[in-house]
């Protein structure tokens, strides 16, 4: 599904063949999925409406409108049925049910990043709330949204939530003026709290591992902070340095060779494919020798969330690697061994990394850094893969299919997919 | 060998002289010896004669002679001349003579070689102790300037310790100043925050209430028609029932991951023991037995034994369920244990072939390190004991020292005999004094006894006398018949005088015979002291009838006796 403007364009994944649109009221904010594919919400948050469409009835409709509350964020619940506005100011969250016409409000919900947050199975939410000065969190169970547990954290300015992906236990992180995380588990206890230190910048980024074994992470001291599930203290820290002197990592550094031309082989007018190949510039990943020293940008001193810490943080779907992205360095990706510990491979790229994901079924990272290429970084090698077309195409982000045969670039303005061949044994 | 002088010791007969050229010349120089041997029974007369011309030519022989006789006896030879002081020569003695000096020139030889050898010896050392000497003052001057370059660069290396102790001081007082400013920047900025929150929460409730009051209707939602829910099934009401099994079902999946995590952790457990198990094993392999202590071996049969039947025991049941805190430390210990014997095996394996590559190596040289073990710990055993018996022993000294009861008596009988024996002391002055003083009294009552004695002789000179004075008198009487009354009264008083001395010599025996008799009472100073006391009573009884007759012919008798008396 995509948004064009004010029309919501529904394809086919393996055709892109167009399979229905539906027109919207407004522009087009956002869209989402329900759970089981039946539903696309669409959000226009300027006139705080969202709508509803039915892929099976493309005559059944459904239109919410917050009114003057205004729209902020709106969003599935996971059994897809019900549907979660954030109203504006962050007054409160409005339940809205497909099944029953019924309204729930969450009030005093918290303006942060990551205030709402569904386990994996669909069957809790945990919201974040503010009160009187102080954090609380809210679980509720999304069957019939009763309140399950309320309790209060020893946060000082919540900024996040996260289940674990067993959906058992609850990470919530302060705001990065103070390194604290603290883990609930399900039934509102608090597990345990780690603060790594106690002045400079804290919690960046905050990712679980697929199997909730290991909790990443990542720290505006630039470095990667892994707690475990027994324990819930730090079995290990990953630090991003500028200069790689392991001899055991293996450092991908990005080149790009511009063809060469033979001027005996201009024509005029230059054809297309000829036109393309002069202006597109190759490129491709050569192994750099260790002591590898890479691009470091400091951080302007006086601004406000600067670029530097650990901003990305993504666990591989086997639970073996861990992709990271310094924000201080931000052309590398770097990738670690989880069950050595140690780390494996570096990627350095010519641009800063706009985005990466991992592949959902296979350990394979790809990533794209605002330019026509989209890479690939498998245990096996990498490789830089040119997205054919004319002009450019800066893609901005990628997400991947769930079969993990089919990836979506997406850039500005278009979007195209990439298909994986099935290597046939 | 050439250094020798020759020695002109003079020559004494034509006999000897073949002897000693040869003797002289052999020791100048051994190697011209055989030249000098043929030369030797043919001594041309020109030697003899430059030698003789030396000292004896023909003229003074007889002068020679007497002047070697004269030496010989002064070093103590016996003389070269016949017995008889005749010029004839005693051959025999000459010869002997000639020996001994011989024998001497021989001995005085060998001590001038010796002392030589020693001279030399003496200058090489000197040489060697010189040459050590000049390179110790090298050294010593190097060295100093070396300390001197130390100390300096010591001197420095502190100063620039100093500094920097001052410099890491200082940038301690700065990061504990900004951090002090920063805890306050946040505690204010944290109050400056609530405020504003509170301010924003004010609003928003401001703004909820307005939103909710408005009743808005374009708040609402349009469906076209209800979705079914995605089970299927329907939607239930909000009741306690409800809440109790939402309750109920968190708790369920809490639980159930629990479980799961357990099982993990316990398959986990699991596989670690086997991995323990089998390592021990290994090591158990790779260790040789032979070099094992017997107790040690003992030890590690037995636990191994015990674990043994232990994890056979684990084996055989469930291994989930005997996750036991003791089996788990035998496990552990006995692999350790293990361990530590393999460390201790490498490392004798280590030392041995590192000495096996330096050289030849001696098993019996190889003191395991378990026998010095072993001898170490019997060493410390055999110290202690000692000690102990050390101070068994010093307790038992002290004991005897200090005893309770029995030294206190012993100490009071110790000043008892002190004091006894100072009195004896005083006993024996005052006796001694007692003594004294008893002389002196019998030399005056020997005194006094000879005075009475020449009293008594005196006295009877006077009766005597008077006698004579009578008789005269009376026979002047005869003569004239008028002169009676006069005379008659001296007659009488003369007579009176007598009969008075009489019986003072009477009363003189008497006394005496009873002091005689009279004995002492069981004073040690007996006799002495008893006639001490006698004798004053004597005095008294003779000054008592002197004083009755006559006081003036025994003034100083009585005197005498009344000092005596007040001396008593």
């Amino acid at each position: 599904a995509s948004c064009v403007q004010h029309r919501l364009v529904v394809r086919d994944v393996s055709s892109l063949q167009v399979r229905q649109i539906y027109p919207c009221l407004d522009q087009i904010q956002y869209i989402e999925w329900s759970s089981d594919s039946l539903f696309i919400l669409c959000a226009m948050y300027k006139r705080g409406i969202v709508q509803v469409w039915s892929l099976e009835q493309p005559d059944w409709h459904c239109k919410i409108d917050e009114g003057s509350a205004g729209l902020v964020a709106s969003c599935w619940s996971p059994d897809g049925r019900h549907i979660l506005n954030t109203t504006e100011f962050h007054l409160r969250i409005t339940v809205w049910s497909l099944c029953t016409k019924s309204v729930s409000y969450i009030k005093y919900p918290k303006a942060c990043q990551q205030g709402v947050a569904f386990t994996k199975d669909g069957r809790y939410m945990a919201v974040a709330e503010r009160r009187d000065c102080k954090d609380f969190i809210s679980i509720f169970v999304c069957s019939n949204w009763q309140l399950l547990r309320h309790f209060d954290t020893e946060t000082q300015d919540l900024f996040g939530i996260e289940w674990a992906p067993n959906g058992c236990v609850l990470a919530a992180w302060d705001s990065c003026l103070e390194y604290k995380l603290l883990l609930y588990s399900l039934d509102g206890r608090l597990l345990s709290s780690y603060r790594a230190y106690e002045w400079p910048l804290g919690i960046k980024s905050v990712a679980w591992s697929p199997s909730s074994q290991f909790l990443a992470i990542g720290s505006f001291d630039e470095k990667v902070r892994i707690l475990n599930h027994v324990t819930w203290k730090k079995i290990t820290e990953f630090e991003h340095p500028a200069t790689i002197a392991s001899k055991k990592t293996i450092v991908y550094k990005e080149v790009e060779k511009s063809p060469s031309i033979e001027t005996e082989r201009l024509t005029f007018p230059p054809t297309g494919a000829l036109a393309c190949s002069l202006f597109s510039t190759r490129s491709k990943y050569e192994i750099s020798e260790v002591p590898v020293s890479l691009q470091y940008i400091k951080p302007v001193a006086d601004r406000a969330n600067p670029k530097m810490g650990v901003g990305m943080l993504a666990f591989s779907a086997d639970n073996c690697f861990l992709a990271t992205k310094n924000d201080s360095i931000p052309n590398t990706v770097w990738i670690w061994d989880i069950r050595k510990l140690k780390l494996l491979v570096v990627l350095e790229q010519l641009c800063t990394i706009q985005c990466f994901q991992w592949d959902p079924r296979q350990p394979r990272l790809a990533l794209c850094t605002g330019n026509s290429r989209v890479y690939l970084w498998s245990p096996t090698g990498c490789m830089a893969v040119q997205v054919p077309g004319e002009g450019d195409f800066q893609i901005v982000s990628l997400s991947w299919h769930s079969s993990g045969d089919s990836m979506v670039l997406l850039s500005k303005d278009n979007f195209c997919v990439c298909y994986f061949k099935r290597e046939e044994i | 060998m050439g250094d020798w002088k020759t020695i002109t010791v003079p020559v004494l007969s034509s006999d000897s002289k073949n002897i000693f050229q040869y003797t002289s010349e052999r020791r100048r120089s051994p190697t011209s010896m055989n030249s000098q041997v043929l030369r030797l029974p043919l001594p041309s007369s020109k030697n003899m004669h430059s030698f003789l011309s030396a000292f004896c030519t023909e003229e003074n022989i007889e002068q020679s002679i007497s002047y070697i006789d004269r030496e010989l006896t002064t070093l103590g030879f016996p003389s070269i001349y016949a017995e008889s002081k005749g010029k004839e020569l005693n051959l025999i003695s000459i010869i002997n003579c000639m020996n001994e000096l011989l024998t001497l020139q021989h001995k005085n030889l060998r001590a001038q070689e010796e002392v030589e050898m020693q001279h030399l010896k003496l200058g090489s050392d000197m040489d060697h102790l010189q040459n050590c000497y000049a390179k110790l003052k090298e050294q010593l001057e190097l060295s100093k300037r070396e300390i001197v370059g130390l100390q300096e660069r010591d001197r420095q290396l502190q100063s620039k310790n100093r500094n920097l102790h001052q410099l890491l001081k200082n940038e301690k007082d700065e990061v504990q100043k900004l951090q002090n400013i920063i805890s306050s920047r946040a505690i204010q900025h944290n109050h400056d925050m609530k405020r504003k929150e509170r301010e924003y929460n004010k609003l928003r409730e401001r703004l909820h209430q307005l939103v909710m009051n408005k009743k808005d209707k374009k708040i609402a939602m349009e469906v076209l028609n209800y979705v079914g829910r995605a089970d299927g099934k329907r939607g239930a009401w909000r009741t306690d029932k409800t809440e109790a099994r939402n309750e109920e079902e968190m708790y369920k999946v809490l639980l159930s991951d629990y479980e799961q995590r357990q099982k993990q952790l316990l398959l986990e457990n699991a596989e670690l023991k086997k991995v323990l198990q089998q390592m021990k094993k290994e090591i158990i392999s790779l260790l040789p037995p032979q070099k094992q202590k017997p107790k040690e071996r003992s030890e590690d049969r037995l636990v191994l034994s015990d674990t043994e039947e232990d994890i056979g025991e684990l084996n055989k049941e469930n291994m989930w369920e005997l996750s036991c805190e003791t089996v788990r430390e035998q496990l552990i210990n006995s692999i350790r244990k293990q361990w530590r014997m393999l460390k201790n095996h490498v490392e004798k394996l280590d030392n041995q072939v590192s000495r096996g590559h330096s050289g030849a190596w001696n098993e019996k040289d190889v003191i395991s390190r378990e026998d010095h073990e072993l001898e170490t710990e019997k060493l410390e055993l055999e110290i202690q004991q000692c000690k102990e018996m050390i101070k068994t022993q010093q307790q038992l000294l002290q004991q005897q020292l200090t005893c309770d009861d029995d030294t206190t008596l012993l100490l009071q009988d110790c000043y008892l005999l002190e004091e006894r024996e100072r009195l004896q002391e005083e006993w024996r002055l005052f006796r001694e004094q007692k003594k004294n003083f008893e002389k002196e009294r019998r030399s005056f009552t020997e005194a006094a006894i000879r005075l009475g004695l020449e009293r008594k002789a005196f006295e009877e000179d006077r009766g005597a006398w008077l006698k004579q004075q009578f008789l005269s008198m009376t026979a002047d009487c005869k003569h004239s018949e008028n002169v009676t009354t006069p005379s008659a009264f001296l007659r009488s008083k003369y007579l009176v005088q007598i009969i008075f001395l009489h019986s003072s010599d009477q009363d003189n025996r008497l006394v005496k015979s009873t002091s005689q008799q009279r004995k002492p009472p069981s004073v040690l100073n007996g006799p002495v002291s008893a006639e001490s006391c006698q004798t004053p009573h004597y005095i008294t009884h003779n000054s008592v009838e002197s004083k009755e007759t006559a006081g003036d012919s025994m003034p100083n008798l009585g005197e005498e006796s009344d000092d005596k008396e007040e001396t008593e």
